[in-house]
């Protein structure tokens, strides 16, 4: 009896691991399909797109590549999903992101520290500076009942004209001369080594660890369940004594601080400093595409975050055969699109599947009863 | 009462006599019990009462004659012509009408505009109210209803805005009508009312099936009664061949528990005090005004009053959900000023009044769901200990009777009554000193009912101090050991239930002083 349960249990997550991968997968394969259809109607060969595609994407540069373009999207996915377990929607990640960048980075040539820990502290910055501004919306939340979706996207754009105003007046360096100004150069004891020498940064282990632990607090922690509760039923985990309004507080804090490691392989592991036209921008909207195509689980969040890293890292070659590079853009828009709708049918085909099961079940247990 | 008189012979019915014919009706319905080759014979102007407990399939039956749902198998004759209702349009073309429990009423519009609502005359493309009005108010006095119909709905009491549903589904040329559970929403005096309509209108023609759990209303009002269990007949029989005991055992399908009479004392300490409590609401009347009352040690306080008239404010601000004057001392320690947990650990617990509200997160597994509130002691260090979180929810599941393959299973699948064995089972186990137990019964099966009545007993005998709030008059009656009735946010009377009876509840419940 206890053994029959046993691999009951395994069958159902393994069959639901299975409908997960199978509807994603499926999603990707419409997507294709569709933008197939867009490209025979603007008078290109899609076979001949794909290919270019796949053949420039799968050589060991390009995998490279990819692996450094991944790693952005995997901190701002995190830091969306982490947003989303609670219902919360972060939209902030982009001002959360850059407002941390540049105070790490200005920060981070003020201390003298042993490698290791100058490092450290220049992240730990970094996720303190994401947590504070992110902050801002939740306390807007908790007090004026603010909704976070607007708010967040409000201090975007608030967060771009701060930072311009901090830069231009305190932390602009312009000793280096020429057009691309950036904060002062991070010592080399502030740097994060590379992975591989000019290709990849440290920061994308960093990326791994951050999304392994993401697992652990989210799916593992009293914390996390109490988080994932107030995001389940907010009324039930309020009733059961979870404190909302420092739920929303921590979750959004912990959202921020994860977002502020979104450019770091460009301050600590290109760059060393921040320059408004230096540091990437953008990857807090890409981040929200991948959690939303990893579903908000880590191993969801990997598998995007590298699929988006693919594409992204084909654009360029692409131009060169006559393909516009933007079809990649259009791919991966065309698959969010696509995913979020096959995702929503298949969990309730599962769900109904389920419960038939869970019938059928019953009146087994109610024959022997 | 003396409304069964012009009850047909029931025996010699006719095939043209049979207004709605259901034969070997099945369905897979995920969640609930399938009904499974229901067949049903419907007599022309009767009242047909469908019996059975919460999730034996009655309103499934009902939706799949309204064409709300469609059968796996088995079919539909109308008048003796087989039909396929794909669609409530075309179940309201063929002459049928549902009431649902929930009503759907606009409130802000008048009772004639929600009458005719998506039916509106026009002349020339105006709006032209003077005929609607006049067929409407024809359509009242020949069932005896007498409406006010420029009154918008939000100034309705619940018997009225019942009434205007009714008048709606006729308006459309109903025939047949499905009353769902009409009377879970109407105090003793409103039912009657009802009843008198129902009558008239059946003496018109008309047919209603009506689907009830209250066997009393039952009895008096149907001419005949079909039991459904676990999703098919057990059998349709005459009311008058037939008692209240006879109906419950044939829709139980056991013999019923008998409540216990308490053998416990009621003790000498305060166990829960109220004082002068309010509930504060910007912009709108206070919802709980100047209220005070106490609970001893073993002692169950009920609190009967139609729904909405401060209840579930006063369980709001007992358990610290809502702000509010005034104070509250659970064991003689004044809690007004506490959070939410730290009042449930100081031995006050909830049964909340809406479990799908309140209590469950449905998509979650029961394991998780049996978790919340408990975090605190099923962890270890920062982490939850998944294998004790799953022993505890077993330990629910076998104590409670939680009828569930295992503890892995999503919430949804669970029916309602197994769903509020869990909720009732997961939070009284914080239950030390005092429980708040809101409408701890509703909308589940009889069986579930008596287990959960015994828990309380149980958790009573145990010298906890019980705030029962409930619609329910027998519970409240069979259960408490002092009655207060709560109106319009107020307490408005102390009753002992030895000499309290539904009608008199009912006058209090209505605003009586």
């Amino acid at each position: 009896m206890i053994e029959s349960r046993t691999t009951q249990r395994n069958f159902d997550g393994v069959r639901k691991s299975f409908v997960t991968l199978g509807s994603s997968l499926g999603a990707i394969v419409l997507a294709l399909v569709i933008c197939a259809v867009l490209l025979l109607l603007t008078g290109k060969d899609p076979l001949v797109a794909y290919r270019q595609i796949l053949e420039t994407g799968l050589s060991g540069d390009k995998l490279l590549e990819m692996l450094k373009r991944a790693t952005p999207l995997m901190f701002s996915a995190t830091a969306v999903a982490i947003g989303f377990k609670m219902n919360l929607f972060n939209i902030g990640v982009e001002g959360q992101y850059l407002f941390a960048a540049l105070i790490a980075a200005e920060m981070g040539t003020h201390v003298s520290l042993p490698a290791p820990l100058h490092v450290l502290f220049i992240l730990l910055v970094a996720m303190i500076a994401g947590a504070a501004w992110a902050s801002i919306a939740a306390l807007l939340k908790i007090g004026r009942g603010v909704n976070e979706v607007i708010s967040t996207i409000m201090l975007n754009f608030i967060a771009l004209s701060f930072i311009q105003w901090l830069f231009d007046n305190f932390f602009r360096d312009d000793s280096d001369g020429g057009l691309n100004v950036k904060t002062t150069k991070i010592a080399p004891s502030g740097r994060m080594p590379d992975l591989v020498h000019n290709r990849l940064s440290g920061m994308f282990i960093v990326a791994l660890i951050v999304v392994a632990l993401y697992w652990v607090v989210v799916f593992r922690s009293r914390f996390g369940f109490q988080l994932r509760a107030s995001g389940l039923n907010p009324i039930a985990a309020r009733t059961a004594g979870i404190p909302a309004n420092r739920m929303v507080l921590l979750a959004l804090m912990l959202s921020g601080a994860v977002a502020g490691l979104v450019a770091m392989p460009s301050v600590i592991g290109d760059v060393y400093g921040y320059g408004p036209s230096a540091t990437p921008t953008q990857f807090g909207f890409a981040g929200i595409a991948v959690a939303l195509l990893g579903r908000n689980h880590p191993v969801g969040i990997v598998s995007a975050a590298l699929l988006f890293g693919f594409l992204d890292s084909t654009s360029a070659e692409l131009q060169l055969s006559g393909v516009p590079s933007s079809i990649v853009k259009v791919i991966q828009a065309i698959i969010v699109l696509v995913v979020v709708i096959v995702n929503e049918a298949s969990s309730r085909w599962l769900n109904r599947r389920t419960a038939e099961r869970a019938a059928i079940a019953l009146k087994g247990l109610a024959s022997v009863a | 009462m003396q409304l069964g008189d012009t009850k047909p012979n029931q025996d010699l019915l006719t095939s043209d006599a049979v207004v709605v014919e259901l034969t070997n009706i099945s369905k897979v319905f995920p969640g609930v019990v399938a009904n499974r080759d229901v067949s049903l014979k419907v007599g022309r102007a009767t009242i047909h009462a469908l019996v059975g407990e919460n999730g034996a399939g009655k309103s499934t039956l009902m939706k799949i004659l309204y064409g709300l749902h469609q059968p796996d198998s088995g079919t539909i004759a109308i008048n003796g012509v087989a039909r396929q209702f794909k669609s409530p349009s075309e179940a309201i073309d063929a002459g049928i009408g549902m009431v649902h429990q929930h009503f759907m009423l606009a409130d802000n519009l008048t009772v004639l505009e929600n009458i005719i609502l998506g039916l509106e005359p026009t002349k020339f493309g105006v709006l032209s109210l003077s005929d609607a009005r006049a067929r409407v108010r024809e359509l009242a006095t020949s069932i005896g209803v007498a409406l006010d119909l420029d009154v918008p709905i939000s100034e309705l009491g619940v018997g009225q805005r019942q009434r205007v549903e009714i008048l709606k589904v006729l308006f459309r040329g109903a025939e047949i009508l499905i009353l769902d559970e009409p009377t879970a929403v109407l105090v003793p005096q409103e039912v009657d009312e009802l009843f008198v309509n129902l009558r008239r209108l059946v003496s018109k023609g008309t047919t209603i099936l009506f689907i009830s759990h209250k066997l009393d209303e039952v009895l008096t009002i149907s001419d005949r009664i079909t039991v459904i269990r676990q999703g098919s007949t057990v059998a349709t029989v005459s009311p008058n061949t037939v008692d209240r005991l006879k109906l419950a055992e044939m829709m139980v399908g056991s013999d019923l528990p008998k409540p216990g009479e308490r053998t416990t004392k009621i003790g000498a300490t305060t166990r829960l005090a109220v004082r002068g409590l309010s509930v504060l609401e910007k912009g709108r009347k206070n919802p709980v005004r100047n209220v005070s009352f106490q609970i001893a040690e073993g002692e169950i306080v009920g609190i009967a009053g139609v729904e909405g008239n401060g209840q579930f404010e006063l369980c709001g601000a007992l358990l610290g959900l809502l702000s509010s004057e005034g104070t509250v001392e659970v064991g003689g320690k004044d809690v007004s000023n506490l959070s939410i947990r730290e009042r449930l650990n100081a031995g006050l617990a909830y049964i909340p009044f809406d479990r799908h509200r309140e209590g469950l997160m449905l998509t979650a597994p029961l394991w998780e769901n049996a978790l919340l509130g408990h975090e605190a002691t099923l962890s270890r260090g920062p982490m939850i200990d998944f294998t004790a979180a799953k022993k505890a929810c077993r330990e629910i599941i076998s104590r409670f009777g939680v009828l569930t393959q295992n503890e892995l299973v999503p919430a949804f699948v669970l029916s309602g009554g197994n769903q509020q064995k869990l909720v009732v089972g997961r939070n009284l186990a914080t239950a030390r000193t005092v429980l708040i137990a809101a409408h701890p019964t509703r909308g589940i099966d009889v069986g579930a009912q008596a287990a959960i009545w015994e828990e309380i007993r149980r958790s009573r005998d145990s010298g906890m101090s019980v705030l029962l709030v409930s619609a329910d008059l027998e519970e409240v009656l069979g259960l408490s050991d002092k009655i207060l009735v709560m109106f319009d946010g107020e307490i408005t009377a102390e009753l002992d239930p030895k000499s309290a009876s539904p009608q008199i509840l009912g006058k209090y419940m209505t605003g009586a002083r």
